[in-house]
């Protein structure tokens, strides 16, 4: 009893420091005065210009189907890669795994200014397509390191089992395997999302003219202070994706629920 | 399997999004103009007259600093046809020939250009920019917490204000309002002047709160610190929220910066881009610019446009009595390292 | 051997996208671009051993290793009630804990200066109940929450996805076998979920090396670190040979610490970290 009441005493506690400056930032969205300084009185009216600034909303339009894209072609680079990296000699994987580290240790203005003189290099035309490959980069080795330590726990010998039982290869991955490493891949699709939305440095450097993303308009608006329709922008984001969440919630407890009648 | 079809649909579903996306208001035969600004530094109307008036498309990009800017430029990254940077890159731009020299006629709105804004050292003969917007550097302080007359940076100096003060977080600005302290010149190349303003940056860090950047207005606004170093555009913005704070441009002379408008060779629809320059500077334009941003205009006409009580503060206009010792920003090219070099110092004790 | 070639895609993924860039960078760490000439020199990595630099790399590493540290102490048991049967929903938790990560970084270290100042919102509260806060802003404390903050998920979710899958049986077992809690985890839970510790570690613990904007915002820029430096030497001063060979150094010092990791390991277990 204790113990469970301790385990929600700090649940609460780690999500109030996750959210509290969520909440700051929904709270100053509302807030009539341009600076984050001070409260000057309630207004709806940065929802309202949001809308008609074409920068914000082109950009936010980029920022979520990159993030998309990027993060699902490297889930599933990633997840195939990482089954394969199992299997490896052990000097090539010990090779592999240190290459796999460098996007994450090196500073965003390596990698950014790097994958930019390649791009040169290739003449490849900057623009969507660059910055997509390099949110893929940055993006696999999350997702490696979500779904590793997912198959280093998987007992091999189901696998065997189920071809031994007459299953295909394909299929036994997709009903052996798959579900018992599932936590591992959701877990570095989520993480790819979460540096790919929040990416500035590299986008700024692997774009072309006309296309950017969120992060490169408000890292621009710093010079002249960051707009409240900005905090107007990520509320909205914030209230969707929270949305989108308890919707699926519901249906999810909805299906449980069917299957536990059935059953 | 249903997960990974699912996912692939909307891996799809994502990538034509894109490119719908990039599709999209590509109308092929429209001549096209690419702009690389600062964020937020130009009136959103001003670049849907453009389109109208002359049929040209506007590709309209923004950057966060003129070094991110430059990088990307010089590397060729980026095939703009207007950049708006300021005056020490713009100088550094000219020696390593990425510009386009101007085509004066074409640009014959020139004239209302404030003549006290041409042909700086940035620039000598004024070939190649065309100023935008222009300002200085100075001391930003709370009434309420000095009580003295403010007009000299040694005041940054003084251990009344200890933990009061924020300094920027900048080389070249902390190093050359020291220089500047000291009454070198901030564009200094002196190993002997240099190592003195090391010391003293070295002698006033227990005294800064924090280096900062562009949140130091946030800062003063809401009351955190007593004194800043900052740029005037920040104080206009800051004086306006709270009219506790001044301005003041020290004694001993300061930085006088511009951002100009200059065509980089990278690009390649230079006509239209003298078209855009001097519609910039048509008067009902640089008007509206100068009103939106709130910056200091070089454009005479729109300056008489502008109310009463923003010509008449010397934040935005200084008096010339008052940038008397100002200096522009020029480029350092090897010297620069040394002034890395006191910083990383002094930013390491 | 079966099956190694799936890794094949991403091998050459990384050759172009990664192995090439890496070698620019190398490349530029090594010569020097003189009058139209290029020349080598070991000049960049003569700079990098001065003892103004070795501070910068000794200030960094001491900050990212004890954010590293809270941040496991505060995520693993976080994991561990997340992947605890009671929870229905586990999964709409798991999204709960990255969303916020999701709202732009600027603005969210904006929002935790509105927090932290010295008008800010808590000191606001505390100064209502007749309570005196000491400076709650650039410290080095603050360095460090605003890294905890941002980098705790990176901890908390690999974590949780190895723990969610151990298999109960094992641990009724233990239980069974008179274990008391503390041994059960100790003997049972914390070795089971040691692959995602490891990705944890790596994952916090490089980001918070080279981070800087953090130090910069929340710390009051009073201390140069390396990601600082690094940055320094790629836009203010335009040394990109200084810079890279800065950044080759962090990399091969990073890189030889883990091949010592996984030998050492390699020596317990017989296994490799993975």
């Amino acid at each position: 009893m204790v113990k469970s009441l301790l385990k929600k005493a700090y649940t609460y506690f780690i999500f109030l420091f996750l959210y509290a400056p969520i909440i700051v930032l929904i709270v100053f969205s509302f807030n009539d005065s341009k600076s984050r300084a001070h409260w000057t009185g309630f207004t709806f009216k940065w929802y309202l210009e949001m809308f008609k600034d074409r920068q914000i909303m082109t950009s936010l339009y980029y920022t979520i189907g990159i993030a998309l894209a990027s993060s699902l072609i490297a889930t599933i680079i990633g997840t195939i890669a990482a089954i394969g990296i199992i299997y490896l000699k052990k000097s090539l994987r010990s090779i592999l795994m240190d290459l796999t580290y460098i996007p994450v240790l090196n500073p965003d203005i390596v990698t950014g200014i790097s994958l930019m003189l390649l791009f040169i290099l290739l003449k490849f035309p900057r623009g969507v397509f660059t910055m997509l490959i390099a949110h893929i980069t940055f993006n696999l080795p999350y997702v490696i390191l979500s779904v590793l330590p997912k198959l280093k726990q998987l007992d091999n010998q189901i696998y065997d089992a189920a071809l031994d039982l007459g299953a295909t290869p394909f299929y036994a991955f997709t009903k052996v395997v798959l579900p018992q490493i599932s936590p591992g891949i959701f877990t570095g699709f989520l993480l790819a999302m979460t540096m790919s939305i929040d990416d500035f440095v590299i986008s700024f450097f692997t774009t072309g003219p006309g296309v950017s993303n969120l992060a490169i308009t408000i890292y621009s608006m710093a010079r002249k202070g960051v707009s409240p329709k900005i905090n107007a922008t990520l509320s909205l984001l914030f209230a969707s994706v929270v949305l989108l969440l308890l919707i699926v919630n519901n249906r999810m407890t909805r299906d449980n629920n069917r299957k536990e009648r059935t059953v | 399997m249903k997960f990974v079809l699912r996912s692939l649909l909307v891996t799809l579903l994502a990538i034509t999004l894109i490119i719908s996306l990039v599709g999209c208001g590509s109308d092929k035969d429209k001549p096209v103009l690419k702009v690389y600004n600062w964020g937020d530094y130009i009136d959103p109307s001003v670049l849907d007259g453009f389109e109208e008036e002359y049929g040209i498309k506007v590709i309209y990009d923004e950057f966060a600093t003129n070094e991110e800017m430059y990088a990307k430029i010089k590397a060729g990254a980026g095939d703009y046809d207007i950049l708006i940077p300021s005056d020490y890159t713009i100088k550094r731009m000219i020696d390593e020939d990425m510009l386009h020299k101007l085509d004066f006629d074409n640009i014959p709105n020139y004239k209302y250009i404030d003549s006290r804004f041409k042909d700086l050292a940035y620039d000598p003969n004024n070939e190649y920019s065309v100023p935008y917007m222009w300002g200085t550097v100075g001391i930003l302080y709370n009434k309420k917490m000095v009580k003295e007359e403010v007009n000299s940076w040694k005041i940054l100096w003084d251990k009344k204000y200890e933990k009061q003060i924020l300094m920027l977080d900048s080389i070249r600005d902390s190093i050359g309002i020291t220089l500047k302290m000291l009454e070198y010149s901030l564009n200094t190349k002196s190993d002997k002047e240099l190592d003195e303003a090391k010391e003293a940056l070295i002698k006033q860090k227990p005294l800064v709160l924090a280096y900062v950047g562009d949140e130091v207005k946030d800062k003063m606004i809401g009351g955190e610190a007593a004194l800043a170093v900052v740029w005037s555009g920040d104080a206009i913005f800051a004086k306006r929220e709270n009219p506790d704070l001044e301005y003041v441009i020290p004694k001993e002379g300061s930085n006088l910066w511009f951002d100009s408008v200059v065509i980089p060779k990278a690009g390649k629809n230079k006509k239209e881009a003298e078209l855009f320059i001097n519609y910039l500077c048509e008067t009902e334009v640089a008007y509206q610019n100068a009103d939106y941003i709130g910056y200091a205009s070089p454009h005479i006409e729109a300056v008489k446009m502008l109310p009463d009580e923003l010509i008449t503060d010397k934040t935005a206009y200084p008096d010339d009595s008052d940038l008397v010792g100002s200096e522009v920003l020029e480029d350092l090219a090897g010297s620069l390292v040394k002034y890395d070099r006191i910083w990383t110092e002094v930013k390491s004790r | 051997m079966r099956r190694s070639w799936l890794s094949f895609p991403y091998l050459v993924w990384m050759i172009i996208f990664t192995v090439v860039p890496l070698a620019l960078i190398l490349f530029y760490s090594v010569v020097k671009i003189e009058d139209g000439g290029i020349f080598l020199t070991m000049g960049n990595f003569k700079r990098v051993l001065e003892p103004i630099y070795l501070a910068v790399f000794l200030r960094s590493i001491k900050i990212a290793i004890i954010s590293t540290s809270i941040c496991l102490l505060l995520g693993y048991p976080m994991a561990m009630i997340l992947a605890s049967k009671e929870l229905s929903n586990k999964s709409i938790l798991v999204v709960l804990f990255v969303i916020p990560m999701w709202m732009n970084f600027l603005a969210r270290t904006y929002a935790w200066m509105t927090l932290l100042e010295k008008n800010g919102l808590i000191a606001t509260f505390f100064n209502l109940l007749g309570i005196e806060l000491p400076m709650l802003l650039y410290t080095e404390g603050t360095v460090i929450l605003g890294m905890v903050y941002n980098f705790l998920p990176f901890m908390v979710l690999p974590i949780y996805s190895v723990l969610v899958k151990i298999d109960k049986a094992v641990l009724e077992a233990a239980e069974d076998l008179g274990a008391p809690p503390t041994i059960v985890f100790r003997r049972v839970i914390f070795p089971l979920s040691l692959p995602g510790v490891t990705s944890g570690i790596i994952m916090v613990f490089m980001p918070a090396l080279t981070t800087f904007v953090i130090s910069r915002l929340l710390g009051g820029a009073h201390f140069t670190l390396i990601g600082n430096l690094i940055e320094q030497q790629f836009l203010t001063t335009r040394d990109w040979g200084f810079g890279s060979a800065l950044s080759v150094v962090l990399m091969l010092m990073i890189v030889l610490t883990m091949g010592f990791a996984l030998r050492y390991e390699k020596e317990n277990e017989g296994g490799g970290l993975w």
